[in-house]
């Protein structure tokens, strides 16, 4: 019996090519649904599904609520401004208070890496993981995917470069581990500091732009935090921008139909300039509608065969 | 309860005197009075250790005992008992409870509270600094007046290097071993576990060896420059061991130990475990190739001695994100097992050398009283059994604290009798 | 691509309802029926329940076309999404996605499946069709009507009606799909009792 075999999504670093191959044929079927003149239908009416969200994101967040709707499941939003998180509520006593409700499902983002594997060892609904800390944020990297897919017509033996604060990057990490198993090429490319320890043991690195998009079917540009600058990693925005932004130049040195990924949201004229950000390489807008079916996908695949038993 | 015990038929390994042989060992009025070939019992009470290995009793000179201030953890009461029944017939409880132990009323306050309640013997180890703040010395005659064998600011680093040059001067005053936790604090910022690969995929900032290698380059040409005695704390690296190795050949007063956990476990754990926080510990589990280098610094002798850093953690600060949980694991109740099954059994060191590394060693480097079965030596004696099957069962430990990454494992030998003082603390 | 398909799990064959022949007259007197009642076929939509239902469909209006001089225009519906008993079935049955290729606003819409049996399957496909616009008015179309309905739906066009027994399942074969054209009525096997040595514990 096929399916999707696992109660959590907490990663992609676990998953088989043939299961993350699986999510995205599963979004593409799902994806027509939102063209519908009714943009709902009744798959997962009677499941409740929790968005605890201790990190702002009104991008992912909403995201997840659209697609829990179309597919009718009760949706309940927490954000942390207003939540128990402030008055000192431990991760764990909050949830366990969330599961005391019976949702089937707890989508979570958080800033420490591992949260949700700690709330799927303690709690019993399914588990989601929305981004914790610098690990991995696994619908991120399946809704890039199915937008290259959906442009290149494969993933298989593209070549993408993956640039900007690696360290720090969950989306990279995400990205790195799907492209890989999905028989991409992938080459790393930021200033050394922002290099994770034993990465080149996954992935060519360099310190070049240049040599990175060289040829490149696709560029992701990650977003570069300022406090990064206050840490040390590199001494400004300006030699950043200079010794590592994609310029209109350097995307020349790319494909002609290179595609332009970036998580968002743009810090223009540091990561990437302004005439590129708003070029025609930018799939941004079909990024988000990806979003949607890919996390409709995700919900469906964990909730929406039930429980399982023999056919009556 | 008798004053006078004879332990009949055991094969007695003391390598303090060099013994290795089938003796009796006659405890009386709280020492050993003699080790022969069939003793007789002159009135003795018999205890039957025929099958057994008869040891000087082992020390655990680094243990965390949370008294006082975090009793919720941890009592000298229960801690004890712990040692107890992990085979340790004395412990050297770090300074880092609240309030520090940085002042001569807060050691008798332990050693008062040991006198009461205590399973095995407790001695206090100082603070190096003012509340381990690093920047004023404690009154370290005091400290070994009140009954402080040692000074140490475990849990933090001495961050200055003009801090540990003054302690290691100071502290030969009293003929003090400064003992340090090696980390450079500002390449460990923000660390939960070691910086490698596995951090990488894990997502968690990491605290490379090399951070805790500039610590104990540093200590060992400090001591040489001093001429103090410095004991680098549960050594992980392998660099470490290297830095320990060529001051010794200098003739450095130099001494390191190390913990079972880095002997025996690596960073790809907390993957394996997925983020389980009983994988959590300062500093880290290493890599491999570290781990190597700390065996090898075992069997070579840079390595003095084995110690646990027993640090029992409440259940609260341990059941939470990686990221946020209480650093430490438990060690008392597993050790002496994970000794004899995973280094003696397993051929990396022989029983006799085992024995020096939890016993012989520990009393010889602090200056402690035991660690010898010599007569006129306290009567302290670890009696193992080589054969006894030994599951790890978290749940029964006699310590409150139940972090521990060896919970399952089954492993062969562990202690059958700890006698302290001439009297039975534990048997099994 | 011609071949015997092998009889599902659990299941051999009792005895075949139709041949390649006699589906294919069924299936021109269903078209035939529909054209009669239907005489505008761009007024008709014909839509295919997934899997079978669609190939069968398509027939169905290749062969409106020859009886009324054109064609009505085909979907396909995968009721996946809109299933009441999708524990029943297992764990995430396979997708192949809904596809109406235009408005079925005012339209008559004949729903075209395999197999009518318990009925849940065409009311699934009711609810996602109704999602779809508003039809003028909905028929449904089968090979084989075997009987044991739960809910109260019920087949305008016929193939072939047949008892069956709980036990028995009835699989209509194609070509497109299954490599010949055959309808088929199978039986479980039955396991035979245990004997007595096959009690002994190992």
């Amino acid at each position: 019996m096929s399916g999707f075999p696992h109660r959590h999504l907490l990663g992609i670093e676990p998953l088989e090519p043939a299961e993350i191959q699986l999510i995205l044929d599963t979004a593409e079927t799902l994806r027509e649904v939102l063209d519908r003149p009714i943009k709902k239908v009744p798959t997962l009416r009677g499941k409740t599904v929790i968005n605890l969200f201790y990190e702002n994101s009104t991008r992912t967040r909403s995201s997840f609520e659209v697609a829990e709707r179309v597919l009718s499941a009760d949706s309940l939003s927490i954000a942390t401004a207003t939540s128990s998180a402030q008055k000192g509520e431990t991760l764990l006593d909050t949830a366990k208070n969330l599961e005391a409700m019976n949702p089937d499902m707890i989508i979570l983002r958080h800033a420490a890496s591992g949260a949700p594997h700690f709330l799927a060892r303690h709690c019993r609904p399914s588990i989601v993981n929305a981004g914790d800390g610098a690990h991995e944020h696994p619908t991120q990297a399946l809704l890039d995917a199915l937008t290259l897919r959906q442009k290149k017509g494969r993933i298989k033996g593209l070549r993408v470069a993956i640039v900007g604060d690696i360290l720090h990057s969950r989306v990279a990490r995400s990205n790195l581990w799907l492209l890989t198993k999905m028989g991409a090429d992938v080459v790393l490319c930021a200033p050394p500091t922002l290099i994770p320890p034993g990465i080149e043991a996954m992935a060519p690195v360099t310190y070049s732009i240049d040599e990175a998009v060289e040829g490149a079917d696709a560029i992701m540009m990650l977003r570069i935090q300022r406090e990064r600058m206050a840490g040390g990693f590199f001494p400004s925005t300006r030699e950043f921008h200079i010794r590592f932004g994609l310029t209109e130049a350097r995307v020349k040195r790319a494909k002609k139909d290179v595609v332009i990924l970036h998580p968002g949201p743009m810090n223009r004229g540091v990561e990437i300039a302004s005439e590129v950000a708003d070029g025609p390489y930018s799939v941004i807008l079909d990024q988000v509608t990806n979003g949607v079916a890919v996390r409709m996908a995700v919900l469906y695949l964990l909730l929406g065969g039930g429980s399982g038993e023999a056919a009556a | 309860m008798s004053n006078r015990l004879l332990l009949k038929g055991g094969r007695v390994v003391d390598p303090s005197q060099g013994i290795d042989d089938d003796l009796d060992v006659l405890l009386e009025d709280g020492r050993v009075t003699e080790v022969v070939a069939r003793a007789k019992p002159r009135g003795a009470e018999i205890v039957d250790v025929s099958g057994r290995i008869v040891c000087p009793g082992f020390i655990d000179i680094h243990v965390h005992l949370r008294e006082p201030g975090r009793e919720d953890k941890e009592t000298i009461v229960t801690g004890t008992r712990a040692a107890a029944a992990g085979g340790f017939t004395a412990v050297c409880a770090m300074p880092n409870t609240d309030p520090v132990n940085d002042r001569a009323e807060v050691t008798r306050a332990i050693l008062e509270r040991a006198r009461e309640g205590a399973a095995v013997r407790v001695y206090p180890i100082g603070a190096i600094s003012r509340g381990s703040k690093g920047e004023e010395l404690a009154e370290y005659g005091d400290l070994r007046e009140a009954g402080c064998v040692a000074v140490s600011d475990d849990g933090r680093p001495v961050a200055s290097a003009r801090m540990m040059r003054r302690a290691l001067e100071y502290a030969r005053a009293f003929d003090l071993t400064v003992i340090d936790h090696c980390e450079e604090p500002s390449l460990a910022e923000g660390a939960s576990m070691n910086e490698s690969a596995v951090s990488t995929i894990l997502g968690l900032r990491g605290n490379p060896p090399a951070g805790e290698a500039i610590m104990v380059e540093r200590d060992v040409l400090l001591a040489e420059l001093t001429r103090g005695k410095v004991h680098i704390a549960h050594i992980s690296a392998a660099a470490s061991v290297d830095a320990v190795r060529r001051g010794k050949a200098r003739g450095v007063r130099v001494t390191a130990e190390a913990t079972p956990h880095h002997l025996l476990l690596i960073d790809e754990l907390v993957r394996t475990s997925s983020y389980d926080t009983s994988t959590k510990m300062n500093p880290p589990l290493r890599g491999e190739a570290d781990r190597r280098g700390v065996l090898e610094g075992l069997r070579d002798g840079t390595i003095d001695c084995i110690a646990t850093d027993h640090a029992p953690h409440s259940v609260d600060d341990k059941k939470v994100e990686f990221d946020h949980a209480a650093f430490g694991i438990v060690g008392l109740e597993t050790a002496v097992s994970l000794c004899l099954d995973r280094l003696v059994a397993a051929g990396v060191v022989d029983l006799t050398r085992a024995v020096a590394l939890l016993s012989t060693n520990p009393a010889r480097l602090l200056a402690l009283p035991g660690g010898t079965l010599a007569p006129g030596s306290p009567a302290d004696v670890t009696v193992l059994d080589l054969g006894r099957r030994v599951k790890v069962t978290p749940e029964k430990f006699e310590s409150k604290g139940r972090n521990t990454p060896f919970g399952g494992w089954i492993l062969k030998g562990g202690p059958s009798m700890t006698i302290v003082g001439g009297r039975v603390a534990w048997s099994a | 691509m011609k071949g015997s398909t092998s009889a599902p799990a659990g299941y051999r064959e009792r005895h075949e309802l139709m041949d390649a022949a006699r589906l294919s007259r069924a299936l021109s007197r269903m078209a035939h029926e529909i054209t009669e009642r239907h005489p505008d076929p761009t007024a008709t939509v014909l839509v295919g329940v997934e899997t079978r239902g669609v190939p069968l469909a398509r027939r169905l209006a290749r062969l409106v076309k020859e009886a009324s001089g054109s064609a009505p225009r085909v979907g396909s519906l995968d009721i996946t999404l809109y299933r009441d008993d999708l524990t029943a079935i297992g764990p995430n049955p396979v997708m192949k996605g809904t596809d109406i290729p235009l408005s079925i606003d005012g339209r008559v819409v004949v729903l075209v499946d395999d197999v009518l049996y318990t009925g849940r399957t065409i009311r699934a496909a009711l609810g996602e069709l109704l999602d779809f616009g508003r039809p003028s008015r909905i028929e449904l179309a089968v090979v084989v009507d075997r009987g044991h309905r739960e809910l109260p739906i019920h087949a305008d066009y016929v193939g072939k009606s047949v008892t069956t027994t709980r036990d028995e399942t009835v699989q209509v074969l194609l070509k497109e799909q299954d490599g010949e054209d055959r309808v088929v009525v199978y039986e479980k096997v039955r396991a035979k009792a245990p004997s007595a040595s096959a009690k002994r514990p190992r």
